[in-house]
């Protein structure tokens, strides 16, 4: 079985190890600083538009936005998982809870794009273009959509990364290219994915929770 | 013994190398060529302002040269100049690490800073935006000039940026030699570590609002856009949220250099370790509470104006514990009186003023008066050139001997050290009469009563000049005709000074066990 090797500016595993997870937890820090800026204008423009955003968030579907949280919930617990399983040598199963994972992300993206399909339908596109805002003038409505846009579509492009990275683990363990002292790797993987749900979490908060009945 | 330089020599054991002295030397060639670049533009600004009315450009070319001037020395120049050059080289010899902790993503970074100027300047190629180098809305998601490349191309230097200060971070605290704690770490990388506190979460914020930006201008999403319900005012509170944190980006590893040199040419440990370091950390801490005195006449309430003036005025606190601490550490040392110190002094002068200056806008009342003037102008200069372009130039002279393992003639980098710091000065200090007096900033026309000052301005910029060209010209006559360094020229305890000039490709010939802290000049050297 292949394992990573110990590089040779590192003296040991345990700190290479060490040094990966914490390099990781610090990228996240940065992603998550990536996504805050669309957060302080998310609520900069509710509290100028209480009554629009909250309206807004009634055109969007929440049983899929639930839906879509449950998966990548379900996505994370099996990543979780399966590195348990692969530090334990248990290939089979982590290789299997990988493939897991990887598609929530694409049911994930499935659901997310016939959303984005309705929407467009309905006439509203990001910038406040779309028949949708003639008969909506008020402002705050374009502010809304191109926010939602925004930032689920930022989203949905982490959720695709991390889809192609575990789809890569998957493979890489089903290889048997790594195996339990090369589980840190595919923690990575996990730790990133967690993020993203992490993320989707408040973002469900925001565009699918937080109002509606106008 | 074969050194980092000449163990291999193909050109494809330097363009994909992962050794962190290769990559700290290629930042080192790219961002002083943009300081070159930057300069360049600088000197026709000045030009222009030799004169009242049109002298060698109209108003539509000032604006273009203005912006590519701050873009350039900002985003090109000051950003990634201490951390990626010096800080990359010495970081892990400090710290008696073999590399970075990740020395391909390190590799990557310098390509993603490649890329991201290339783009830029591809900008300017295009004839260059106006906007100036903040990028306000709602100008800059409207002007016809090709600001986009600009946008995406700054955005992309940032996640250099982020890559480099994730590396420092990591190594700095899993690569530390075996008996290294906390507290024996040189004061270089403490500068060093908070600076990549602040890249790493700071970064993205700009990041992610240059991005709007572009969708403003390129698509008309109207983030920022009151036609669409957006406001442009918010713009301002995201873009400072990094940019005033950048200053400190760009003053740290300065205050980092200025630690060093002068513990090691006074041949003492620093008055107070404890206080030079925790004021570093309390600044980058500090630095991201303080945006808002950008913004004191964009519509702000007297409540918020009085909190961000105050929290502005701890930064100058921890400035100023900085500023005693190392006047403490040069009282009664034994000085040596070689051009990094020099230059060193110059800060020390320079910084003060900036940073009083800076006290001064922080007061809303008094910024009224300045705000958007040259006053303004020469504040920033003051700190940027003054105090960070000093140190970068203190940090060249002193690390060079380590890098190319040759001495520079001391007596032509004094010649060099004096005009800087005279050719600094009559630039920059009739801009705080000039900006007092009522002179707008980005302006390429002014009144006649402005004259002679603007003239005096432009007199110093050639001085600055002749400086550059004599210290281009004594480096690279050290490169060959310079006498060999050998391991410690200037005697200091410091532990990269403990490998031989240049040092062996992975640092140190055996792993290293430091048996002293990095400033211990009262024991004998030589363990
Ligand atoms: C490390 C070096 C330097 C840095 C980081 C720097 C940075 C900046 C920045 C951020 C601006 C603001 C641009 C804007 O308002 O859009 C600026 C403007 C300017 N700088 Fe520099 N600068 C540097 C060196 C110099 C030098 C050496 C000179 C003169 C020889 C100079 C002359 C000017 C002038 C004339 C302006 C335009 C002011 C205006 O019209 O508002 N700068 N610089
Ligand atoms: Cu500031």
């Amino acid at each position: 079985m292949y394992e990573p090797a110990l590089e040779e500016h590192f003296d040991d595993f345990a700190r290479q190890r060490h040094a990966a997870r914490f390099g990781m937890w610090i990228f996240l820090a940065s992603e998550l600083l990536l996504f805050a800026a669309l957060f302080v204008l998310y609520f900069g423009y509710r509290a100028h538009y209480p009554q629009v955003f909250s309206e807004g968030v009634g055109h969007n579907a929440r049983a899929i936005g639930t839906l879509n949280t449950c998966i990548l919930l379900l996505g994370s617990i099996a990543v979780a998982l399966a590195v348990n399983e692969l530090r334990r040598s248990r290939t089979r199963s982590a290789v299997l809870l990988l493939a897991a994972t990887t598609l929530a992300a694409i049911a994930f993206l499935i659901l997310k794009g016939s959303e984005y399909a309705a929407h467009l339908q309905e006439g509203i596109r990001p910038g406040g273009q779309g028949h949708f805002f003639l008969e909506h003038q008020e402002p705050g409505w374009p502010i809304f959509f191109t926010l939602y846009f925004a930032m689920t579509g930022l989203h949905a492009i982490h959720v695709a990364v991390g889809g192609v990275l575990l789809g890569g683990m998957t493979w890489w363990v089903a290889r048997r290219r790594v195996g339990a002292a090369g589980a840190y790797r595919v923690e990575m993987g996990a730790l990133y994915w967690h993020l993203v749900d992490l993320i989707w979490v408040f973002l469900w908060a925001m565009f699918y929770l937080m109002g509606g009945h106008g | 013994m074969k050194s980092y330089l000449d163990h291999r020599t193909t050109v494809g054991s330097w363009l994909g190398t992962t050794d962190h002295k290769r990559i700290g030397l290629m930042f080192l060639v790219a961002t002083a060529a943009m300081l070159l670049l930057g300069g360049a533009f600088a000197i026709l600004l000045r030009l222009e302002h030799l004169t009242p009315g049109p002298t060698i450009m109209g108003a539509p070319a000032y604006n273009r040269v203005f912006t590519l001037h701050g873009v350039i020395m900002v985003w090109l120049f000051m950003i990634p100049s201490i951390p990626a050059t010096f800080g990359n080289f010495l970081l892990p010899v400090m710290l008696g690490a073999r590399d970075v902790a990740f020395p391909r993503l390190n590799l990557a970074s310098f390509y993603i800073y490649l890329l991201g100027a290339a783009i830029t300047l591809g900008g300017v190629v295009a004839s260059g935006a106006d906007t100036g180098w903040t990028f306000y809305v709602p100008y800059s998601s409207t002007t016809f000039t090709p600001v986009i490349p600009i946008l995406i191309g700054v955005f992309i230097l940032g996640w250099s940026t982020i890559i480099t200060g994730i590396n420092f971070i990591a190594t700095t605290h899993t690569l530390r030699a075996r008996n290294m704690g906390w507290m024996d770490i040189p004061l270089f990388v403490w500068a060093i570590y908070a600076t990549s506190v602040i890249q790493v979460l700071a970064t993205p914020v700009l990041g992610m609002t240059l991005l709007l930006v572009t969708m403003d201008h390129g698509f008309g999403w109207g983030f920022f856009d009151p036609a669409k319900g957006g406001d442009v005012v918010l713009f301002q509170h995201v873009f400072w949220f990094y940019s005033h944190p950048a200053v400190y980006i760009m003053i740290l590893p300065a205050m980092g250099v200025v630690s060093e040199v002068i513990c090691t040419f006074a041949r003492k440990d620093p008055y107070s370790y404890v206080a030079i370091a925790a004021s570093s950390v309390g600044i980058a801490f500090t630095g991201f509470l303080t945006w808002g005195h950008h913004m004191f006449t964009a519509g702000m309430s007297t409540l918020d104006a009085g909190i961000f003036g105050a929290l502005s005025m701890f930064v100058a606190i921890f400035s100023a514990i900085k500023v005693f601490t190392w006047t403490g550490t040069l009282y009664r040392g034994q000085i040596q009186l070689r051009s990094p110190l020099a230059y060193v002094f110059t800060f020390l002068f320079l910084f003060v003023f900036g940073g009083m200056t800076g006290v001064a806008v922080a007061t809303t009342s008094l910024d009224v008066h300045w705000h958007d003037t040259y006053f303004v102008v020469a504040h920033f200069h003051f700190i940027m050139v003054g105090g960070t372009l000093t140190t970068y130039l203190a940090a060249l002279n002193y690390w060079w001997p380590k890098i190319t393992g040759r001495l520079y003639p001391e007596k032509w980098a004094m010649v060099a050290a004096v005009l800087t710091f005279f050719g600094f000065f009559s630039t920059f200090f009739p801009q705080f009469l000039l900006g007092n007096g009522g002179m707008p900033r980005r302006y390429y026309d002014y009144a006649e009563q402005f004259q002679a000052l603007h003239l005096i301005s432009t007199g110093g910029s050639w001085i600055l000049s002749a400086a550059f060209l004599v210290t281009i010209a004594y480096l690279g006559w050290s490169l060959v005709y310079g006498e060999k360094a050998g391991p410690n020229p200037w005697g200091s305890r410091s532990y990269e000074w403990f490998t031989s000039s240049p040092p062996p490709p992975h640092n140190f010939e055996e792993t290293p066990e430091f048996r002293h802290r990095p400033y211990d000049y009262h024991e004998r050297i030589g363990t």
